[in-house]
């Protein structure tokens, strides 16, 4: 199947990073963000700016969406 | 009345309320095996979401997430971690299935891996593992169930007795309504738990502390090690958090209904345009967490976290309220229940029952079949969930663990080529046999990581030595024309 491209991919990415693999910056109380302990804010702000990422990923693939119809054998390039 | 009896007449209602929706959705259509399963393939953004919300919006959200921040604390806030990642990978991976879906005809995970490797052994395979690991999720529900109904009468009323009728009546309106009916049962249920977490994430912390900053300190002064990982628990720190989100991000659309739920959207740009929006989705979990953090303080010692968030609104709020949040997280278990019920009574008619011992059973005999299984599958559930003492969270967890094994079959199968039948087989039943191992000896964390995750890694390596040491089969998903797109 197709893949999906290389700018949309790093877009996805990134979440991944600033939620799952730098736990260890991010995991403490201080400093304080609106009243939130910062793990707490952190997560909370990736909730609502994870939708923006996606956006762009989605701005980069749907044009590459095979609308109109594609011949199948289009389809599936090569890996 | 009693205040038991106005809160159980309240959540009896909203129940009451639910059902007829579900029935008269469902009665609107005949129901073939095509209707009752994906709905025609006919779903819209709009019925789509609602049906993706229905699924990922458990008793889990409400009940087991305010019960994990209460009892075990940092660790929670995987919940927080993982949503949104798990609707991003489904934005590169669903419209992909949907491709496949549309142009096989598909109507189950496990017909996906049979388009893929054609071998109905591993389809089977696939089926058998989705419906094992279903149960405890429908577990999780059926004992959501039960502590609704047992909070609510104050006890008067055993989780048993609780567990039994509403599940006959779960069990009912998929018995006649199928995948249709559920969506719409969504709808009344997603507002009722928008209202309901919304409310009670907000109102509890303003109620006890003055707002939710106050509430922190409160926290930050009486246990600050409460907030951060690994809480009170000894091994759910870092590693545990990474892989754990790792785990249940990539898990979450291998689970066989949500997998499945795809093949019900219009386009494979449905899915990617509801996929962008998803993760917005999640901004009740943090509410969900203030409250049981709120309980933390304000009702330390409670012996079952799953029981705070509920406890709390009982001591709180007059019992009509408590019935109106009681009858919202009533919805919340039974509709996923439905979905759950569907996908396994499905995989089992299709994918092992006709397709290894009856294979020239009509699409009719298969319908009749999946309905039979209804049954079955839902007392299996109330079986464990009777005899069972788990929290909510470990339930999920458990589940997670296996479902997430699918994922080098599906993802592998979707952009390799090289990826073969014998591979996928010997690393799903490598995973599997791994991770039984570790939950039965006990070992879930192990050193601290994630079993279902250690497992996941194992399976990844065995399908690729293995499908490199086995020769090329050739890429089923070219042979076909595409039906129409």
């Amino acid at each position: 199947m197709r893949r999906p491209s290389w700018g949309a991919i790093l877009l996805g990415l990134a979440p991944f990073v600033a939620t799952c693999f730098s736990v260890s910056l991010w995991d403490r109380i201080d400093p304080i963000v609106l009243g939130l302990p910062f793990n707490f804010f952190w997560l909370i702000l990736w909730i609502l700016i994870t939708p923006l990422f996606l956006w762009g990923a989605y701005r980069l693939e749907s044009p590459r969406d095979p609308v109109p119809p594609r011949r199948s054998s289009d389809e599936g390039g090569p890996l | 009345m009693t205040p038991s009896a106005i809160a159980l007449t309240i959540i009896f209602s909203i129940v009451g309320v639910g059902s007829f929706i579900g029935f008269y959705a469902g009665s609107r259509h005949k129901m073939d095996l095509e209707q009752w399963t994906v709905g025609g393939r006919g779903f819209g953004t709009v019925l789509m979401w609602l049906l993706m919300a229905g699924e990922v919006y458990t008793t889990f959200t409400f009940l087991g997430a305010s019960g994990w921040a209460y009892s075990k604390g940092g660790p929670a806030l995987y919940i927080l971690g993982y949503q949104p990642l798990a609707f991003l990978v489904s934005f590169y991976i669903l419209p992909l299935v949907w491709e496949v879906g549309k142009k096989y005809q598909l109507q189950t995970q496990a017909d996906f891996f049979l388009a893929r490797y054609g071998s109905k052994h591993l389809a089977a395979f696939v089926a058998l593992v989705g419906v094992i690991f279903i149960v405890p999720y429908l577990q999780l529900q059926l004992t959501g169930l039960g502590i609704i109904v047992e909070v609510a009468s104050f006890g008067g009323i055993g989780r048993t007795p609780a567990m039994l009728c509403a599940f006959t009546l779960v069990a009912a309106f998929v018995f006649v309504s199928g995948v249709r009916g559920v969506a719409w049962v969504s709808v009344l249920k997603d507002v009722l738990l928008l209202f309901a977490a919304v409310f009670v994430g907000i109102a509890l912390p303003y109620i006890y502390f003055g707002g939710i900053g106050p509430m922190f300190a409160a926290v930050i002064h009486a246990k600050p090690d409460h907030l951060l990982m690994p809480g009170a628990t000894k091994n759910l720190g870092h590693s545990w958090y990474v892989s754990s989100v790792l785990l249940t991000a990539l898990g979450f659309f291998m689970w066989p209904q949500n997998f499945g739920a795809s093949y019900t959207a219009k386009s494979g740009d449905t899915l990617r345009r509801n996929a962008v929006v998803m993760p917005l989705y999640s901004i009740t979990m943090p509410l969900m967490l203030f409250v049981g953090l709120t309980a933390f303080l304000v009702l330390p010692g409670l012996n079952n976290g799953d029981l705070s968030l509920l406890t709390l609104v009982r001591k709180t709020f007059p019992p009509w309220f408590l019935g109106l949040i009681g009858g919202a997280g009533a919805l919340t278990a039974m509709v996923p229940s439905a979905i759950l019920i569907l996908t396994a009574a499905t995989l089992f008619a299709k994918n092992i029952c006709r397709a290894i011992f009856a294979p020239n059973m009509t699409d009719r005999g298969v319908a009749l079949l999946a309905r039979v299984m209804v049954l079955v599958v839902t007392a299996a559930a109330l079986f464990s969930a009777i005899h069972s003492s788990a929290s909510l969270v470990s339930l999920l967890l458990v589940g997670y663990a296996g479902v997430a094994q699918f994922f080098p079959g599906v993802v592998l199968g979707l952009f390799s080529r090289r990826v073969t039948m014998p591979g996928v087989f010997a690393g799903l039943v490598a995973g599997i046999a791994l991770l039984a191992f570790l939950m039965l000896s006990n070992r879930d964390p192990y050193f601290g990581v994630n079993a279902g995750f250690i497992a996941l890694c194992v399976n990844f390596a065995v399908t690729g030595i293995v499908s490199y040491l086995t020769p090329t089969e050739p890429y089923r998903f070219n042979e076909m024309p595409a039906a129409s797109m």
